[in-house]
C-alpha cells in the first residue's frame, strides 16, 4: 500500500499521520502540497487535520477549492480510499464528498481530549479488522465537530449503514453525556455511499501507539492496510 | 457599473444557533428581558463592478452557490447599491 498526505496551507496534523503511516504501519508515504494538479500513484489519500486556510469564511471551505482536491475527486471518483481527519472531515464536507456539514460545538469550546468512539459497521475498508460494537479511545481536537444534516440524509445515512462511528462511554453506551460537541445522532465518523471515503473527527494518527497512550487508532490503519495490501 | 452589496448569510431557521442561544441568555442574565431571540451570521461587504443590477444580482448569487454560504445549513441574502 502506498500513501499519500495532502498538506494545506494551516495543515498541522500531517507530519503526525506521516510518521503514523511510516514508522507504525510502515507504508510507503509521501506529502503532496495543495498546489499539485495530480496525485502520486497511491492507494490511500488521507487529508489531514489543522486550520487550513486558518479557518476563514468556514471550516474547509477555501482548502475545497485547492487545485489538488480535483485530483482528489477524481481519486475517490475511482472507488479507490480516501480518509479525512478532522479538518480533513471538514473539507470532505465542503467539498461534497461527504453529506452534511459542522457546526460549532455545542459548548462553544475547543475540545482537546481522549474520546471513545463506537464502531457501528465494519464491512468498509476502514474498519475491516474491528469489531462491530467494538469502542476505541482516540482523541479530539476541534472547536466545530458538531456534525449536522437533515432528517432525509440523516435517514439515508443508516439505511446505507453509511455512520461508521459513534461516541459513546468506554462500555459502548451512548448518550448525551459521551457526545462532546453535540454532534447529530452522536455521529463521529461516516463513510459515502461507495464505502470508499471516510470523514471522522477524532485523530487516529494520535492514538498509533502505545507511548502516546492509546493505540486503538492502529486498528484503523491496519484495516486499511489489510484491506489493500 | 460599479456597485455595493452587502450579503448576510446565517444559519437556516431549522439548525441550532448555539452561538447565539448563548449570546442571548448572557444579554438575559444582563437583564435584557427585551431581548427574545439572537441568530448570529456573517456579513460580506462586497464591491463589484458589473454591466446592470441584473448582471450584478447573477454574479452575487453564483458567488453564494459555490462559496460564501453552505447551502447544508445557512441561508443568505443581499442588497445591492449602485456606487456613484
Amino acid at each position: 500500500m502506498k500513501a499519500a498526505v495532502i498538506v494545506f496551507p494551516g495543515s498541522n496534523c500531517d507530519t503526525d499521520c506521516f510518521h503514523a503511516l511510516r514508522d507504525t504501519v510502515k507504508v510507503a508515504v509521501e506529502y503532496v502540497w495543495h498546489k499539485e494538479r495530480n496525485l502520486p500513484k497511491v492507494d490511500l489519500v488521507v487529508i489531514p487535520g489543522g486550520f487550513s486556510y486558518g479557518d476563514y469564511l468556514r471550516t474547509g471551505a477555501i482548502a475545497r477549492f485547492s487545485p489538488v482536491m480535483e485530483s482528489v475527486t477524481k481519486h475517490a471518483g475511482e472507488g479507490r480510499a480516501v480518509i479525512g481527519i478532522c479538518n480533513g472531515f471538514q473539507i470532505l464536507l465542503e467539498a461534497g464528498l461527504l453529506p452534511g456539514a459542522m457546526l460549532r460545538n455545542k459548548t462553544l469550546e475547543f475540545i482537546c481530549r481522549h474520546t471513545w468512539i463506537r464502531t457501528e459497521e465494519n464491512l468498509t475498508i476502514f474498519t475491516g479488522k474491528i469489531e462491530v460494537g467494538e469502542t476505541l479511545c482516540i482523541p479530539i481536537a476541534h472547536g466545530e465537530g458538531n456534525y449536522y444534516c437533515d432528517e432525509e440524509t440523516l435517514k439515508a445515512l443508516h439505511d446505507n449503514s453509511q455512520v461508521v462511528f459513534r461516541y459513546a462511554s468506554r462500555e459502548g453506551k451512548l448518550g448525551d453525556r459521551f457526545n462532546p460537541n453535540g454532534s447529530l445522532d452522536h455521529i463521529a465518523g461516516i463513510v459515502n455511499k461507495k464505502k470508499n471515503v471516510l470523514g471522522m473527527m477524532p485523530h487516529p494518527e494520535r492514538a498509533s501507539e502505545e507511548l502516546l497512550g492509546s493505540s486503538d487508532g492502529s486498528k484503523i490503519w491496519n484495516s486499511i492496510l489489510s484491506a489493500l495490501g | 457599473m460599479r456597485f455595493k452589496a452587502v450579503i448576510h448569510t446565517s444559519l437556516k431557521k431549522s439548525v441550532l444557533d448555539p452561538q447565539g442561544q448563548t449570546t442571548l441568555h448572557a444579554l438575559g442574565s444582563m437583564g435584557f428581558k427585551e431581548a427574545k431571540s439572537l441568530r448570529i451570521g456573517k456579513a460580506f461587504e462586497l464591491a463589484l463592478e458589473a454591466e446592470d443590477r441584473e448582471k450584478a444580482e447573477s454574479c452575487i448569487h453564483a458567488m453564494c452557490d459555490k462559496l460564501l454560504h453552505n447551502p447544508v445549513i445557512e441561508e443568505y441574502t443581499f442588497e445591492l447599491q449602485p456606487l456613484a
